[in-house]
């Protein structure tokens, strides 16, 4: 029988309210037991001093891959999933042909069995082609192995067509996950709309942009039972619009970006490509209350967003560049050194929004460290002091707004299914 | 006291740094405009126009201010050349920076292409506009202007009207003008002149018949048919009707309003003829310091060059 034991960690599973000095023994690929393992066991990894927790889950990431293999492939973006301590990743099916059917998802299925790092789930398409006018097979995909619905990169923008996709998708019992953009209000937009966009004469993508697509799709929500994910949330008034919804009891979950939650649109000026993104980044007072809502569970989860682009893509004119920002290998440490060592999150906030809470918000039955479980889990050396060097990356791209950052917080062994990944 | 290399925008120079080129040009402009004075500054210096977007005026205001100087000048046909074949502008411009070029006098539809093309090549990068940016030769021209005919800037209340939103010179003006000590009142439509202007200390007005007598300048700007398909205004009719600035208008103005256009003028829209060619008008007095100031930026940005 293949064992493991991580003897004297700091573990934290907040899917049990646990944070304690424990061991974690691992039989068979799962958790067998929390505590004070005595028993002789053949490996033995010592965490003291280090956090032993679930593996962590990004659930928006971006692989390009079937298309952009230049630009990132589910090998590539698995190991790179794994050097940052994510053990499981959800694609978005935004690919070149897009995941809007089942053979294409079991295409991203297999590639990632092949690479045999982390869980890749692809999301699948909610309409066809992402183009908004008709449905995909939602059972069909759920059956090949998709864990949310999502025409990322665009928003459904009839109203009809998404009230139809959260009744339809409630077969599944999986969200739809809404990149909320009212495509007129940000029509041509490529930072936030406001002063410093005006002194650059840089066309802004307004707040309501986001909002009004926010108010709508938690309104349809509301009305048809339906399950909504609201990703990558940039606004303060999109944390309140999700905040109301919730105390009305809406089904609906929301994530935010290690970079909303960080930068302001400040990084944009001298035209840095790299501060590029949708949303776009925005002001000190959206960062704070971004960040409250995380700390309330307002905001359940936190993702990357990680999206991969050709160096040509961002050395280039800034509104010609293409919009988006790797994480994987940064988020956890970025993080640790804003959010955690700063006293805004604890450690324990800080994972639950990295592994039960996204879980929770896809129902995949991950980021738990309860027995039984699979036994996805990462050690983080909590004083690791690194600095961030975009040229070492696993990722096939570079485009990071956070290179050269001094950080602290690292992941240290990774391990999926019981066993340890090397990469 | 100037050590730039490069002349990006007006919104990073000093008072003193604008007040410096100005100086400059007050001094060129005698010259400026007389092939047989002639000077020699710049001799042995070459200089490339690379307007990726198409210009008259600028361009060969810029020639003939770069030969008045002595330097040795290509203009290249952008449309012409790689840019249709699919290049992209770093390895455009890396590409003519690498056959040894002093000045690269550059025009391009993109916000913030000046400033990038600076951090990839090793000539001087003077930016002759950029998109809805900046486009800091005209702001200095106006300023070269309004200083000239009401002696100072200081203390001026500039009212500047119509695409605010959308005008290169809107924001040079106001970035300039703000530094010399004028007020600046931003005049149009809300859907042109946004609340955003007032964070960067401009007022904001949209009632041109109310406002008009409390400018000592107004500088009018082009309305560019194009803007009515995304719906900015209902019809130029209505437009006319709120913000062309004719006699009726000049009316209701100060006697000695001075009455500015970068050009090129859409008469009988936005200015009307008579206006245009009256006594309050400065309008070819702009274009002929427009030579004298870049024959100044030019020479400015060679000496901080040299000094390196």
């Amino acid at each position: 029988m293949a064992e493991l034991l991580i003897k004297n960690g700091r573990v934290i599973c907040p899917d049990q309210g646990l944070d304690e000095p424990a061991d974690v023994l691992v039989k068979d690929g799962r958790i067998e037991k929390i505590g004070s393992v005595a028993e002789p066991v053949k490996q033995v990894i010592d965490a003291a001093g280090k956090i032993v927790c679930p593996g962590l889950i990004d659930m928006h990431v971006h692989l390009r891959d079937p298309g952009d293999s230049d630009e990132e492939t589910i090998a590539s973006g698995s190991a790179a999933a794994i050097a940052g301590g994510f053990t499981t990743i959800v694609a978005m099916p935004n690919t070149e042909p897009p995941i809007d059917n089942p053979a294409a998802a079991e295409y991203v299925v297999n590639e990632a069995r092949r690479a045999g790092l982390a869980n890749v789930f692809p999301a699948g398409a909610v309409t066809m082609g992402r183009k908004g006018e008709e449905l995909t097979e939602m059972a069909l995909l759920n059956l090949a192995g998709v864990a949310a619905f999502s025409d990322d990169g665009s928003w459904v923008a009839s109203a009809g067509m998404m009230a139809k996709a959260l009744k339809y998708a409630r077969l599944t019992g999986l969200p739809i996950m809404s990149h909320c953009e009212e495509p007129t209000l940000s029509a041509g937009g490529v930072m936030n709309a406001g002063a410093l966009a005006t002194k650059l004469g840089l066309p802004g993508v307004p707040r309501s942009a986001e909002e009004t697509a926010i108010a709508r799709d938690v309104l349809l929500a509301e009305e048809t039972g339906g399950r909504l994910h609201v990703t990558h949330v940039s606004t303060a008034r999109g944390v309140e619009l999700i905040r109301q919804a919730k105390r009305r009891g809406v089904d609906v979950t929301a994530d935010t970006t290690p970079h909303h939650l960080t930068l302001t649109e400040d990084r944009v000026r001298g035209y840095n490509t790299n501060a590029r993104v949708n949303p776009p980044l925005r002001a000190k007072e959206d960062i704070e209350t971004l960040r409250a809502g995380v700390k309330d569970g307002t905001i359940d989860a936190i993702a990357s967003d990680h999206a991969p682009h050709a160096p040509q893509e961002k050395m280039c004119e800034f509104d010609r560049a293409a919009p988006g920002v790797i994480g994987l290998e940064t988020t956890l440490a970025v993080l640790a050194s804003e959010l955690v060592q700063t006293g805004i999150l604890t450690w324990g906030e800080l994972i639950a929004a990295l592994t039960i809470k996204p879980a929770r918000a896809l129902a995949i039955g991950k980021g738990t460290l309860r027995p039984g479980a699979d036994a996805d889990i990462v050690v983080i050396d909590p004083a690791a002091q690194w600095t961030i060097d975009a040229t070492r990356f696993l990722s096939l791209s570079r485009n990071c707004p956070f290179d050269g950052m001094n950080v602290t917080g690292r992941a240290e062994i990774v391990i999926v299914a019981g066993m340890t990944k090397e990469v | 006291m100037w050590d730039r290399k490069h002349l990006l925008g007006l919104a990073e120079l000093s008072a003193g740094e604008i007040n410096e080129i100005l100086d400059r040009a007050a001094a060129y402009r005698a010259t400026a405009l007389d092939e047989g004075k002639a000077s020699d500054k710049l001799r042995g210096a070459r200089v490339v126009l690379m307007f990726f977007e198409n210009s008259t005026r600028t361009r060969v205001s810029f020639e003939l201010a770069a030969e008045r100087l002595g330097a040795r000048v290509t203009a290249m046909q952008m449309s012409a050349s790689s840019v249709a074949k699919g290049e992209c502008l770093r390895d455009t411009v890396r590409t003519v920076d690498a056959m040894g070029v002093d000045f690269m006098v550059v025009r391009h539809s993109s916000s913030g292409a000046a400033a990038r093309i600076a951090e990839w090549v090793s000539a001087s990068v003077i930016n002759a506009g950029d998109g809805t940016h900046e486009h800091p030769t005209q702001g200095l021209l106006d300023m070269l202007t309004i200083r000239r005919r009401k002696g100072k800037i200081e203390g001026l209340r500039v009212g500047i009207v119509g695409d605010i939103a959308h005008s290169r010179v809107a924001r040079s003006d106001l970035f300039a003008l703000k530094k010399l000590g004028a007020e600046v009142v931003l005049i149009g439509p809300p859907t042109l002149v946004p609340a955003s202007f007032t964070g960067l200390g401009a007022e904001v007005a949209h009632d041109f018949d109310n406002t008009i007598h409390r400018c000592d300048v107004l500088c009018m700007l082009r309305i560019q048919r194009e803007r009515l398909g995304g719906g900015l205004f209902p019809s130029i009719r209505e437009y006319c009707a709120l913000y062309r600035l004719d006699a009726r208008r000049m009316r209701r103005a100060k006697p000695d309003v001075l009455v500015m256009h970068p050009g090129p003028m859409n008469r009988g829209i936005e200015i009307a003829a008579d206006v245009a060619d009256g006594p309050n008008a400065a309008v070819l007095e702009q274009v002929s310091n427009g030579v004298a100031v870049r024959m100044a930026v030019l020479d400015i940005l060679d000496g901080s060059r040299r000094d390196k």
